[in-house]
């Protein structure tokens, strides 16, 4: 008890466990306005269900819409996280320390809403299970059901080994639900060995999560890439989306660190530095989707085939150009003119881009899915499609949803992994001096090795 | 084994719809109010294709019944997650309705666009719910629908030419599009058989089959029109 105590107040980072002790009324009035929102897109289901498909606004030939381009949309977020987190481990990026957890939690939950486009957009969810009764591997759909749910394991083991170290501080700190943490924490005692086997656990899962994640995004895009439709037969699909989903992936968490920096006043842990670095990744991202975007409409331009030329010119300047245009202003000339430069490379300026790579992701896919599905090779009689109140609510509710479920896991998890920030404190400091030591000439290290 | 296909001279084919109509009685296929058909939403097996060829003012309108094309190597069933539609070994592309969980893929692989979809419950007003034929399922919402080939006639012709003890002949099985062509222009029969009047019509210089350079393989052919000289350079050149 003693002991409890003095670990108490000499906790460094007390202020991480703040959003975890105490909640402000603004908290409930906030989950409370995004619950609205859930129940609404909760109706609008049962309303679907009740009724058929036929409430949406798909209609023959575009089969597939709003919902089909918010699952590609959300399994393209999720790749904020682990990814992200993932690589910036690897490579001992020593400023991730504080950024890591928010990116592995945004990973685990929006996964739930890809898969939950998707159960919402089938005309028999009844009988969704008849994927695992009756699996055809042919079918590409059954590679995203087999890579999410891998995907989803990966995911979740990677963001709660991570959580065991700080689920321990909760269970010793004697605060609320003392038992829920005592379980999940699994008798951490930070041991010597205790450590090695956790850094030894992560480093084995951030080198898997890796290609699993890249094959995720591959696949969701050969769900596509696989049919002969017109501009969906593209080779260039399978990275083309895992830039895509990388870029809207750093552009979410982007504006989860800034919302959670100021809502819980961590402007010690998330610095500009952070926002900065990141902005330098998300410019980076930009102009590798620019690239891909540029070369795969120059070769189908040249290419000069009729059933994809109709396609083509239906997004550049046919009834899908105001999506197409906006699509390139908010993926690439708003990003690339705020983060190119180091003045506009702030806070603000990086959320701002981040915002404008959302809503121009968002609208890359629906630009992906439509436009093919609405110019099929037969000159059938063509409906135009745009989407009900139906699709509309419920993709409001998932936002809101997700957003809520964010929310409430910085009420029971610190969102900032407070013994990584410690052991980046401790020890990394003395460690960096020593690598950086042994990359220069004349001197032969020996911890620098090891790192390796 | 047979292999079943269809041929459809455009020529002799006057655009009266009759087929339309009498795959909608056969099959079950529930009627849709205006203002959804409005909406793109129809739903039958068989469908005119209007097709305009030419330029102003020398136009002209190449009317062409559809159906499902019962591809040899059919796009939609590759893509289907839970194998709800497939191949039969007789060379007809099946929809287990029971089994289809409604994701659309397959109506999205298809680049005939062939396939439709339950938007709603089936509705069959006044006294087409008495007349409907008992040898179809009537499909449930949100399931994905398509031509069999009117495959429930195949199971009666073969149980008739069993309890006959005869081999099934050319003309017991054919689909009630081709049976009720008011003007003769929809064969039926087996690809396989040389001596049949599909496989005869399969070689004619003026038969194509649509969108072949897609490698679909389609078991529909269609019987180009030309002049009344049963033309050969207008059809060959397709």
């Amino acid at each position: 008890m003693e002991q409890q105590s003095q670990h108490r107040a000499n906790l460094p980072d007390a202020v991480l466990l703040q959003p975890i002790v105490a909640t402000r009324s603004s908290f409930y009035y906030l989950a409370l306005a995004l619950l609205g929102a859930t129940s609404f897109a909760f109706f609008a289901w049962v309303w679907q269900l009740r009724q058929g498909l036929g409430v949406t606004g798909l209609n023959v030939p575009v089969y597939w819409g709003v919902y089909i381009t918010n699952f590609v949309f959300f399994i393209g977020i999720s790749h904020a996280g682990t990814l992200i987190s993932a690589i910036l481990r690897l490579c001992d990026a020593e400023w991730r320390r504080s950024i890591t957890r928010a990116a592995e939690v945004i990973t685990v939950l929006v996964l739930f809403f890809g898969v939950g486009s998707v159960i919402v957009d089938l005309g028999r969810p009844d009988r969704m299970l008849n994927v695992l009764l009756h699996p055809n591997f042919r079918s590409p759909l059954l590679w995203d059901v087999c890579s999410i749910s891998l995907y989803l394991t990966a995911s979740s083991i990677y963001l709660y080994l991570p959580l065991i170290p700080d689920l321990a501080m909760l269970r010793d700190y004697g605060g609320k639900y003392t038992w829920f943490y005592r379980i999940l924490a699994l008798g951490w005692s930070g041991t010597d060995r205790q450590r090695r086997i956790l850094h030894r656990a992560i480093s084995v899962m951030a080198v898997l999560v890796i290609p699993i994640a890249i094959s995720v995004h591959t696949v969701v895009s050969w769900v596509f890439g696989m049919t002969v439709q017109p501009m969906w037969h593209s080779t260039i699909f399978g990275p083309y989306f895992v830039v895509g989903a990388i870029f809207s992936g750093i552009a979410s968490l982007i504006i989860a660190m800034a919302l959670i920096r100021r809502i819980y006043f961590l402007q010690d842990y998330l610095k500009p530095i952070h926002f900065n670095n990141l902005g330098l990744l998300l410019l980076v991202m930009a102009l590798l989707w620019f690239y891909f975007t540029f070369a795969e409409h120059l070769t189908t331009f040249y290419g000069n085939e009729p059933a994809h030329l109709i396609v083509f010119y239906s997004k550049l300047t046919g009834p899908y150009a105001p999506l197409f245009w906006s699509m390139v202003v908010t993926c690439f000339v708003i990003p690339v003119a705020l983060l190119s430069r180091a003045r506009t490379r702030t806070v603000t300026g990086t959320v701002i881009a981040s915002i404008s790579v959302n809503i121009g992701m968002w609208l890359e896919r629906f630009t992906i899915v439509v436009p093919t599905l609405s110019q099929p090779r037969l000159p059938w009689a063509k409906s135009a499609y745009s989407a009900t109140w139906v699709e509309i609510g419920m993709t409001l509710g998932f936002g809101a949803t997700f957003i809520f479920l964010y929310m409430l896991f910085t009420k029971f998890f610190p969102i900032v992994s407070i013994w990584e920030v410690q052991e980046g404190r401790e020890q990394a400091v003395p460690e960096v001096v020593a690598r950086v030591r042994s990359y220069l000439p004349g001197t032969v290290a020996t911890t620098g090795q090891s790192e390796e | 084994m047979p292999r079943w296909g269809m041929a459809i001279d455009l020529a002799k084919c006057t655009a009266c719809q009759a087929c339309i109509v009498a795959c909608q009685s056969e099959n079950n296929v529930p009627c849709v109010p205006p203002e959804e058909a409005a909406r793109g939403r129809i739903l039958s097996w068989i469908n005119i294709l209007p097709e305009l060829e030419g330029e102003y003012p020398r136009l002209t309108m190449r009317l062409m019944p559809i159906p499902c094309l019962h591809c040899d190597s059919p796009p939609c069933i590759l893509v289907c997650p839970v194998g709800a539609t497939g191949i039969n070994p007789e060379g007809i592309v099946r929809q287990t309705f029971s089994r289809c969980i409604g994701c659309r893929y397959c109506t999205n692989a298809c680049p005939y666009t062939r396939r439709v979809f339950n938007w709603y419950k089936p509705e069959f007003p006044g006294e087409f719910s008495q007349a409907l034929n008992p040898d179809v399922s009537v499909r449930p919402t949100g399931v994905v629908e398509k031509c069999t080939l009117c495959h429930h006639r195949l199971l009666q012709a073969r149980e008739e030419a069993r309890a006959a003890d005869r081999p099934l002949a050319e003309g017991d099985y054919v689909p009630a599009c081709v049976e009720v062509c008011p003007a003769g222009a929809m064969y039926f029969g087996d690809l396989d058989d040389p001596a049949s009047s599909v496989a005869e019509l399969a070689r004619s210089p003026r038969a194509f089959r649509l969108l072949e350079e897609l490698g679909t393989h389609p078991k529909v052919i269609y019987l180009a029109q030309g002049e009344w000289s049963s033309g050969t350079t207008e059809s060959t050149s397709r």
